[in-house]
């Protein structure tokens, strides 16, 4: 203590706040916060439980759609019937129409209940046929067009139950509304009920659902993705093989070697903004320049991997020059600084650094071209596809599905056994964009480096 | 300050390797060196000094162009090398700079291996003609950075996980593989410790011998401790340049006595 201290010594010093009590401004700090943690608190939990309905409605509405319900049974192929000029030449047996095999069907099941013993009041032996799908009478004639010596054999063959049948097994269909529905009858589910308890009639995983095209509004059994699996492949195809080269090449120029000027900043700006453009307005300038001015077909996955480039582009470049511009400049002044070129140390240093970026970049944008759907269906992808486009290049030029628009289309039909089907596509499309996601954490997990 | 030992230092050669004249910087408006006259001899260390911000890494930067990577810099006047001029518009940068070897502030090693980083200049400047070759010039180069002993069992350990001296020397051995003329060095111990620090600047003693060493540093001790020449540097211009011994002994210009005694800085 000095004097100068001491001699003013008439005012008290403030008496020492205990830091064992908070004073009012602390209590106040502390309530925002723990306001604030509670705030964060339910928006994560709100986000959760949204996320849990609606994967748990996906999972309850689309479970089904990948088992099926099959019957088993013993066919008969009369050649008098399939057959009339005797020749074995399938270019004449194709004379006889589906309408011709239907009969052998309905047949087969009269005759397999007959040899189990079971009879079932006021069941027509056109119902008894009634719970194949109509798609089993194509697929008889398909297998006797191939193979026509089995004629005047009998052979075992696995239809596909009819989806009111197959929605009794899922709980769609009952006896009360077979009642009422003109499609079913309750005694053709007496008769399902007989011939599952001798094993003629199972469920089983359905592979159809990924291997079978599209079918019609009236055989929703026979529906499956095979069409859309192809059509959404090829066009990540056409998209990784064009937007990855185009967008590493236009982030690279523009972040390493263009000059800094107006142009560039107006370049940027615009692909910024590209990258928030409905994607619609993509389906409009694909369907206005590749198909109308262009000529390339329409419903192509050529187009389709086309319109999907350019929606992805914008997301590459922003993805890539961000991972490039993550790349300490010290690794480039150092390149730079034992006489490397500029495209040397952006090729042998600065590259490899962005790597990871880059692919998760793509990765990401090619799982957004994969779900889109808007533009597919200005380009025609939309339309009922039931061929196989051919194997790659050709392939790419002849109609096809995706995914998602199957979806959509599916979503569109009136049968309620296609909301089980359009919830299935849905599961089957997650899957795919949570593999391609998984790929891109993996890919950053494992390549990413720290200097 | 034991190891002052400019005093018994003298510049061993009177040729002179680079000759800069009349040289202005701008970056945008800001005028960032002022007419600086400088003329670096042949296997000396010279020493630039000065304040933060006089413009002394900024007037090496020029030294081997690496400037031009600033769109907004903009450097006139002259600098010769081997009186030849390396502005010139038939001169290529990436040529001036295999000659003219770098070694920066924060040790920046390629993420790749200690074999590799020393191997990358002499492959992309095709020094080596086979592996053999390439495995002496980096066996040579870490024995100059002294580093081999260090290294020599994990060539191929990746050279960001050597400690901030070994990095440094790293960089130099790289510096030094591709056999330059002259060796520019922006505060090459700022991120050092003391004893990494007095083993770079013993390397930069042993690099006189072939190489004209420029070195720039905020630290006058070690101006004093590895130069000949010494520049004193002050709000862009070039206020003395002479022995290092009589710089620090017996400065002509009142900046630079107030500088070196602490007054300013």
């Amino acid at each position: 203590m000095t004097d100068a201290t001491s001699g003013v010594g008439t005012s008290q010093p403030p008496r020492k706040a205990s830091l064992l009590e908070l004073d009012a401004r602390t209590k106040k700090r502390n309530a925002a916060e723990a306001r604030f943690r509670t705030y964060g608190l339910v928006a994560v939990c709100a986000g959760l439980v949204a996320l849990v309905v609606l994967m748990g409605s996906i999972v309850n509405n689309g479970a089904g759609a990948f088992s099926q319900t099959f019957v088993t049974l013993q066919v008969e192929l009369p050649a008098d019937r399939l057959d009339k000029s005797g020749n074995r030449n399938p270019d004449e047996m194709r004379a006889v129409s589906t309408f011709g095999y239907s009969p052998l069907i309905a047949a087969a099941v009269v005759r397999s209940l007959e040899e189990n013993g079971i009879s079932i009041e006021g069941l027509s032996a056109k119902d008894a046929g009634g719970i194949i799908s109509k798609e089993a009478p194509a697929q008889l004639r398909n297998f006797v067009l191939a193979n026509p010596q089995t004629l005047d054999t009998t052979r075992e063959f696995t239809f596909l139950a009819n989806g009111r049948i197959d929605g009794y097994y899922k709980g769609r269909v009952t006896f009360a509304s077979a009642e009422v529905d003109k499609n079913v009858s309750p005694a053709q589910l007496q008769l399902a009920d007989a011939l599952l308890e001798i094993g003629v009639l199972e469920s089983k995983f359905n592979t159809l659902f990924f291997t079978a095209p599209d079918a019609s509004g009236q055989r929703p059994e026979a529906a499956g993705l095979g069409v859309a699996i192809i059509g959404s492949l090829y066009m990540m195809l056409i998209v990784l093989a064009l937007a990855l080269p185009i967008g590493v090449a236009a982030s690279i120029y523009l972040e390493e070697f263009a000059p800094k000027n107006r142009l560039t900043d107006l370049i940027e700006v615009n692909i910024a903004n590209l990258a928030a453009v409905p994607s619609i307005v993509f389906g409009i300038l694909g369907l206005a320049i590749f198909i109308n001015f262009a000529g390339l077909p329409q419903s192509a996955p050529i187009v389709g991997g086309l319109v999907l480039t350019l929606m992805t582009l914008p997301t590459i470049i922003i993805a890539t020059r961000a991972s490039l511009k993550s790349v300490p400049p010290s690794i480039r002044q150092a390149a730079l600084g034992i006489g490397a070129s500029k495209m040397q140390s952006v090729f042998h240093h600065v590259l490899p650094l962005a790597a990871p970026g880059i692919l998760t970049g793509t990765i990401i944008g090619l799982a957004q071209a994969l779900g889109e759907t808007a533009p597919l269906l200005l380009i025609g992808m939309v339309a009922f596809v039931r061929e196989f486009p051919a194997g790659p290049p050709q392939g790419f030029f002849d109609p096809a599905s995706a995914l998602p628009v199957q979806v959509y289309n599916w979503t569109q039909r009136s049968d309620p056994a296609f909301v089980e089907r359009a919830s299935g596509a849905i599961i089957v499309l997650l899957v795919f964009l949570i593999l391609m996601n998984a790929i891109a954490v993996l890919l950053r997990r494992r390549f990413e480096r720290r200097w | 300050m034991n190891d002052m030992r400019f005093t018994e230092r003298n510049v061993d050669s009177t040729e002179i390797k680079i000759r800069a004249k009349n040289v202005d910087v701008f970056y945008g408006e800001t005028h960032a060196i002022k007419g600086v006259d400088v003329d670096i001899p042949e296997k000396t260390v010279t020493a630039f000094i000065g304040p933060s911000g006089c413009g002394k890494s900024t007037f090496l930067r020029c030294l081997n162009r690496m400037n031009d990577t600033i769109d907004t810099c903009r450097v006139t006047g002259d600098i010769k090398l081997d009186d030849e001029d390396i502005y010139d518009k038939r001169v290529d940068p990436v040529q001036l700079r295999a000659k003219v070897g770098m070694v920066f502030q924060k040790p920046n090693p390629f993420p790749k291996s200690i074999y590799d980083n020393v191997a990358y200049g002499p492959r992309i400047h095709g020094l080596a003609g086979n592996k053999a070759e390439l495995d002496q010039i980096v066996e040579k180069s870490l024995r100059r950075a002294a580093l081999w002993g260090e290294v020599k069992d994990r060539l191929d350990a990746p050279g960001t996980g050597l400690s901030g001296g070994q990095q440094q020397r790293l960089c130099i051995a790289r510096a030094v593989a591709t056999e330059p003329e002259v060796l520019l060095m922006d505060e090459p111990c700022s991120a050092l410790d003391p004893i990494a620090t007095a083993q770079v600047e013993e390397l930069i003693d042993e690099l006189r011998a072939r190489y004209s060493v420029v070195i720039v540093t905020h630290s006058m001790q070690q101006a004093a401790r590895v130069s000949q020449k010494t520049a004193f540097f002050h709000l862009g211009e070039l206020v003395e340049f002479g022995e290092t011994g009589a710089i620090f002994t017996k400065p002509e210009d009142p900046r630079t006595e107030s500088y070196i005694t602490g007054r300013i800085g």
